[in-house]
């Protein structure tokens, strides 16, 4: 996986509007980007996604940030915690 | 009393399963089929929530070996796992994850060691044996149990193994994206393996990067086992991947046009398998080549007024089929999706009147129903809307609610509090009127 080069930033309070707007979209969700809190849970009593949902949305991510979601552990929900843990490890892997 | 083995692996080296250290051979998987055997409460019901599928295979072996039955329900919900829990009251949970949050007494998966002098015969097991009570949601929101004897289920996966062309002791592993609780992978990963003297991979790969990794780190020929949901995934990603063998595919009917796509891709053949909680697999189909189903050996349809019902060879009794099925020979029949109550999202499915029944004992609740909007795109997921009608009542309260009861894919979105729902002068609510809320809906 190639590291980010320092021509792209890294993690920011506008990477993560740009990913809680492409989750939106993604999902059809019933809630502005702004709405999502970037420390909530994603899943269950958050936001309400689930495993379908994740793998939508690591499609869309996978292709717009040119990286390829793995699960760091048997647990492949860490990435999507919640949409800061989900923007670190974009700003951490994307290829553009 | 008549016994059939649990495994048929040939030699005490031969591969039964890749982890992430390496191989198993069969000697280490049944001296810890005996370990954790020996290390099991008293209770004769678990619940294995193994999510490392070697560890599940273990559990699954060691149940069987201690005359423990596996309980396999559709979801883990905590009003589910307390219906398990009064269904069978000594049930325990066997857990590999430390988050685990069941609320039944929990048993975590040990770590073993095994001495290499220690010899294991492969363990015989009564052919009218319990191995497993598998649960469909009901009608009514209660669990209804299944259970499934040695021999049904030695039967039928017998035939798959066959009907796919998995040759016994081939030295294949079998890779599988869905989890091994559910009946398709309790059946086509686990006890294929088992009962094909081949092995299967402990990973349970969830993004397609994760799949790609899992097959190049395991020797060919790969059989991957999976569904359309993820091969979809695994297409869309673009990956590069090592040889395959075969593909297998069940949860939902392929597109002829996926179907096409991830044989030209994975450069396998891609069967389909199809079956249900209850009766198991029945039939599969070569979806590249026809539109038509073919019966395993020995299972028979019958048509009547409910529908068309399965029996014979390991089905028990006869079962009315969830879906629209038309027999066109003894042997084969179109699938033309499912019956009106039946709701199939992501391969989990359950009853429309028990969801609605559900949604309507929430206090608060006035009136409600669910609605599921036609499938629009093929090898898309739909999800369920419902609409409500409960005056003061916060979506979140209602979603935490149906969150107790019913696995999350079957949460309704959109969720749409009205002030009526669109019944007629008899109170019956007709699709049409549902299908015209949702269009109001969507255009508001």
């Amino acid at each position: 996986m190639q590291e980010n080069p320092n021509s792209i930033p890294s993690n920011s309070p506008e990477l993560q509007r740009e990913v809680a707007a492409l989750m939106v979209e993604c999902l059809n969700l019933e809630i502005s980007a702004d709405q999502i809190i970037p420390d909530a849970p994603l899943y269950g009593e958050g936001l309400g996604l689930d495993s379908i949902d994740v793998l939508e949305v690591a499609l869309v991510v996978s292709k717009r940030y040119g990286l390829q979601l793995r699960s760091d552990s048997a647990d492949n929900r860490h990435i999507f915690s919640s949409l800061h843990s989900l923007s670190d490890y974009i700003a951490a892997k994307r290829t553009r | 009393m008549t016994s059939l083995p649990l495994l048929s692996h040939a030699a005490r080296d031969s591969i039964i399963a890749w982890c992430a250290e390496g191989t198993v051979t069969l000697h280490q998987f049944l001296a810890e089929v005996h370990q954790l055997a020996a290390r099991f409460p008293a209770g004769s019901h678990l619940l294995n929530m193994c999510c490392d599928r070697y560890h599940f295979s273990v559990g699954l072996a060691a149940a069987i070996v201690a005359n423990k039955i596996s309980l396999l329900p559709s979801t883990h919900t905590p009003e589910i796992v307390r219906q398990i829990n009064i269904f069978a009251p000594d049930v325990f949970c066997l857990t590999d994850n430390e988050a685990c949050t069941v609320d039944l007494p929990q048993m975590r998966y040990p770590d073993m060691a095994v001495s290499p002098t220690d010899t294991y015969a492969i363990p015989q097991i009564d052919s009218k044996q319990c191995i497993a009570i598998v649960f469909t949601s009901g009608s009514t929101g209660t669990p209804q149990p299944h259970p499934k004897t040695w021999d049904a289920l030695v039967s039928s996966v017998q035939a798959e193994a066959l009907r796919l062309g998995l040759l016994p002791n081939s030295h294949s592993t079998i890779i599988g994206t869905v989890p091994p609780q559910h009946m398709y992978g309790f059946e086509s990963t686990v006890l294929m393996a088992w009962l094909s003297g081949n092995a299967l991979s402990h990973a349970q790969p969830f993004y397609p990067a994760d799949i790609g990794q899992t097959l190049s780190a395991i020797a060919a020929p790969r059989v991957l086992v999976s569904s359309p949901f993820h091969l979809r995934a695994l297409l869309d990603a673009g990956l590069v991947l090592p040889e395959i063998a075969q593909v297998v595919c069940a949860t939902a009917p392929l597109s002829k046009p996926l179907a096409h796509a991830i044989e030209a891709r994975c450069h396998a053949p891609l069967m389909e398998i199809y079956g249900s909680t209850e009766t198991g697999l029945i039939a599969t189909r070569h979806p590249t080549q026809t539109a038509e189903w073919q019966l395993l050996p020995g299972v028979e349809l019958i048509k009547d007024d409910n529908g068309v019902r399965a029996y014979g060879a390991h089905i028990m009794g006869s079962i009315t089929m969830g879906d629209i099925i038309e027999p066109i020979s003894e042997e084969h029949f179109l699938l033309h999706g499912r019956i009106a109550d039946m709701v199939n999202i992501a391969g989990k499915r359950h009853s429309l009147a028990s969801l609605n029944h559900l949604l309507n004992s929430i206090p608060g609740v006035v009136d409600g129903a669910f609605y599921m909007p036609k499938e629009s795109e093929e090898d898309r997921i739909t999800r369920m809307a419902a609409f409500v009608v409960a005056p003061g009542m916060e979506a979140s309260y209602l979603l935490a609610a149906l969150r107790e009861h019913i696995d999350p894919v079957f949460l309704p979105r959109p969720l749409q509090f009205v002030d009526a729902l669109p019944r007629n002068h008899t109170g019956k609510l007709p699709q049409s009127a549902l299908q015209a809320l949702m269009q109001a809906q969507k255009l508001a």
